[in-house]
């Protein structure tokens, strides 16, 4: 019986017919062989739009589908859904990508009514020898990675737990909580932001069906949907975690030193625990500490003298022989978390960092500020004194050619709770440096206008310059920030004495290495990409792995919560489901055609092509394969063949592109 | 009239489709040049694809995989990149320059980046002229390539039935 294809042009509303003559392109599609019928539609992917070919499908019209309209990443599986409703194998469909690939990126609408043409042609000889493929489905591991233990991974690994589903949170620091553990106060309500994380962290810690991982990285992440199998590398913290209680008694008696001091409040800020055997915070979770080797006494020296604290340790914790651990466990899903980390701003020579005692960013006046931090909550200059006057500068490293085009979305806000803060705590005077104030999310315009009552100076305009140097008596012993204020149109000197520099978010240094390994991008921005700006928020290009928080873009934490919930309910439906269908295109080595040259065997990334010594030839194991078609190009015998993705079926869209000459 | 050069475009699926996607989403405006194949991974990509584009009528091949290193399968792009560069070799052996074929690394999020070589390429191929030594490559594609559509077509009726 001869190939009957059916042809169906969408116009995508005027996204495709605006700039494809789409009467012309249909008569076009009836020329073309083999082609028993061409439909147009407004909207191909509306339910009617489904409707009109899968009913030709079942009136038994056609036998092979090809839709041209958006790009097959956006509706291939609809229309496959829709070729196999009206009872054809779904692989009998394929695509012409005429709208982000045609209409959308050319002017010239006789030149984009050409180019559809030649795509429809390649797709219908394309789908002229396209095969019918027979569905994958693989079981679903029900126990799920988290990967980041922020408010993000803390919020979804509880999610998951509490649905009586297994999680593994693995943490890289030696505690959970993230960012928002050096936190005082929350915006836009104030709240203390360890009152709301504590019992979070405990909870994770204490979940029977949490397993934690604290200073701990994925080493290494292999399978696929369903089925990923996962290295974790548990660093050696030296300290028995099974034994250890957390007293005290070992750090408190710690006669080492992590940081040579000299004194400077300032100086301690971002380091935290000064001693070499340390907790990370007093609520840290899990509540052990660690040794830091570079610095601990102990490890320094070759005659190991020091050993104090093993002595003071009544429980006998202290393990210094202690190695790292490699731990290996198979999950279904796998959420990244891994947040962000703030701008360097002493790239921005201009502004002082690192060079001007009292310029601050914002993480360190974060831990300055909270009561927990090494002042006990006092917000105090370089030299102990309290400040008189404070200046906050916005956008610094967002908003900026030079650094980050985008807006780091909680700077704004946090200045502003800066402002609250330190007029709560102190006399000084403060002053904003804004370029636009950006109070979007819900209770933030009414915390601006609320300080817009509190006596600080708003001062709208980019800051040119913080400096040391004197120009007049009122500015010696100052740091003078150097402004044009665009509200009066003139250039400011502001003798100052201290300035916070309100810092953006920007992607981890070390996010590329975990993206790679789970197979996701990260994006211009140093974020990761999402499967869909709109639509798939926490999913990504690869099944099975989904992102949540700061890892996606900068967010606050009512966002970073929304999306960590998001993602491990889409995992939870993942779960709920058992089993998923997997792609049908892999390959297959053709037994008579294989001389055994074992060429492919070194070619598959995933070791999915083994010789089989009885038989002399190469056999692709089809559970592990994906797809990729390295092997299918490297066989020199021709013997291998990508199923979807044949050379005969490449050849006919390349003789499709053409043959409208 | 100018001369219009016709460039095919092999993508792999997972960064430079859609990347090129991307340039569309964005409403970049670039050359219409191209018209694309998507296949899963540039490692896919064969010496035979090229050329049997080159013999059907293409002035110039862009082949376009994932960043080195961001692979979706790890490393086909860097079989793709090797196969690249042997097939460049050869070319000249048949009077077809090897700029015709161009192998470009585009990422996901580079749909601009997209749009400029596309346009770069085009004028490329439009200063190199027409690609006139077509059957030359007669030599090297066997028959079954050549009349690929045709034989299964003549085959009569459902090629995989046949
Ligand atoms: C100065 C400042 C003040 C802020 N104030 C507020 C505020 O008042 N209110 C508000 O709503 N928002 C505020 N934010 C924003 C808030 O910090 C974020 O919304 C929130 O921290 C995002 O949470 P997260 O879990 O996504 O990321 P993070 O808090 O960054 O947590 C990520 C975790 O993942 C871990 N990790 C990273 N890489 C790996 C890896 N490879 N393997 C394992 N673990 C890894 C990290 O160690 C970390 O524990 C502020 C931000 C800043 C910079
Ligand atoms: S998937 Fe893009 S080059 Fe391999």
């Amino acid at each position: 019986m001869a190939v009957r294809i059916g042809v169906y042009i969408c116009h995508c509303g005027t996204n495709i017919a605006g700039k494809v003559d789409i009467a012309k392109v249909v008569e076009f599609a009836k020329g073309l062989e083999n082609v028993s019928l061409v439909k147009d539609y407004k909207f191909m992917c509306s339910d009617p739009g489904q409707a009109l070919l899968q009913k030709d499908v079942e009136d038994g019209l056609i036998d092979r589908v090809v839709v041209a309209s958006c790009s097959p990443l956006m509706h291939e599986n609809t229309f496959r859904k829709a070729t196999e409703r009206g009872g054809l194998n779904p692989y009998l469909f394929t695509m012409a990508n005429i709208r982000e690939q045609c209409s959308w990126v050319h002017i010239d609408s006789g030149q984009t009514t050409d180019k559809a043409k030649d795509l429809i042609a390649a797709a219908v000889r394309r789908a002229f020898l396209l095969e019918p493929l027979t569905k994958r489905e693989v079981p679903i591991n029900p126990r799920t990675v988290v990967i980041g233990g922020g408010i993000a991974g803390i919020q979804a690994a509880l999610d998951l737990a509490e649905a009586g589903k297994k999680v593994v949170l693995v943490e890289r620091e030696p505690s959970i909580g993230g960012h928002m553990s050096k936190f005082d106060k929350t915006f836009p309500t104030l709240d203390c932001s360890a009152c709301i994380l504590t019992p979070r962290m405990v909870s994770v810690g204490q979940h029977a069906n949490i397993e934690l991982m604290t200073y701990s990285e994925v080493e290494e992440v292999s399978g696929f949907v369903g089925n990923f199998n996962i290295r974790v590398r548990k660093k050696a913290r030296y300290v028995d975690s099974e034994l250890c209680n957390g007293c005290g008694a070992c750090w408190e008696k710690c006669p080492g030193t992590r940081v040579p001091r000299k004194g400077n409040v300032h100086e301690k800020l971002s380091l935290g625990p000064t001693t070499p055997i340390y907790m990370p915070f007093m609520q840290a979770v899990p509540a052990i500490p660690v040794i830091d080797t570079e610095t601990c006494l102990y490890f320094k020296d070759d005659k190991h003298a020091c050993g104090l604290c093993a002595k003071e340790c009544e429980r006998g914790a202290i393990d210094y022989e202690m190695k790292d651990e490699i731990v290996e466990f198979e999950v279904g899903n796998i959420i990244i978390a891994t947040g962000f980390q703030t701008f360097d701003p002493s790239v921005i020579k201009r502004y002082g960092y690192g060079e001007i005692e009292n310029v601050m960013t914002a993480l360190e006046f974060e831990i300055m500020n909270c009561a927990s931090g090494s002042t006990g909550g006092k917000i105090l200059k370089a030299d102990g004194g309290v400040p008189g006057s404070i200046g906050i500068i916005h956008c610094v490293g967002s908003r900026d050619k030079h650094y980050h085009d985008y807006c780091s979305r909680v700077c704004c806000m946090y200045s502003l709770k800066y402002s609250h803060l330190i007029k709560e705590k102190t006399d000084a005077e403060v002053y904003e440096f804004y370029i636009d104030m950006r109070c979007f999310g819900k209770g933030y315009e009414e915390f601006y206008d609320r300080l817009l009552t509190e006596d600080v100076r708003f001062v709208r305009g980019k800051v040119a310059e913080v400096t040391d140097v004197p120009t007049c008596k009122a500015e010696e012993g100052k740091l003078i920030v150097k402004v044009e204020d665009t509200l009066i149109g003139n250039v400011r000197r502001i003798p100052l004495d201290m300035v916070i520099l309100s810092t953006g978010l920007e992607g981890h240094a070390t996010l590329r290495e975990i993206a790679k390994k789970c197979s996701v991008s990260v994006g211009q921005d140093g974020f990761l990409i999402e499967k869909h700006p709109k639509l798939g928020p926490v999913s990504t290009a690869t099944d099975g792995v989904f992102i949540a928080g700061a890892c996606q873009s900068p967010k606050d934490i009512p966002d970073t919560v929304a999306q960590a919930s998001a993602a491990s309910s889409a995992v939870l439906s993942m779960i709920t489901r058992e089993k998923i269908e997997i792609e049908s295109a892999t390959a297959e080595v053709d037994e008579d055609k294989c001389s055994g040259c074992k060429l492919c065997n070194t070619l598959c990334p995933y070791l999915a092509v083994k010789f089989d010594e009885e038989k002399g030839v190469s056999v692709v194991n089809q559970a592990l394969c994906k797809g990729c078609g390295t092997c299918v190009a490297g066989c020199p015998s021709g013997a291998i063949s990508a199923k979807h993705f044949e050379d005969r079926q490449i050849f006919a869209e390349i003789e499709g592109i053409f043959s409208g000459l | 009239m100018s001369f219009e050069p016709k460039i095919v475009g092999f993508l792999c699926n997972w960064c430079s489709y859609t990347g090129a996607d991307l340039a569309g989403t964005a409403r970049i405006k670039y050359s219409p040049n191209l018209r694309s194949i998507r296949v899963m991974c540039s490692g896919r990509i064969e010496p035979t694809f090229i050329l049997k584009a080159l013999y059907e009528g293409a002035d110039g091949v862009l082949i376009a995989g994932c960043h080195p290193g961001d692979c979706h399968y790890q490393e086909g792009n860097y079989k793709a990149l090797r196969r690249h560069r042997m097939l460049r070799m050869i070319l000249p052996g048949f009077g077809i320059e090897p700029e015709r074929v161009r192998l470009e690394w585009v990422a996901a999020s580079e749909g601009e980046r997209f749009a400029t070589i596309v346009d770069e390429f085009t004028e490329e191929i439009r200063s190199l002229g027409p690609l006139k030594v077509r059957d030359s490559l007669e030599m090297v594609l066997s028959e079954d390539v050549i009349l690929n559509l045709d034989t299964a077509m003549e085959e009569g009726g459902d090629a995989n039935e046949a």
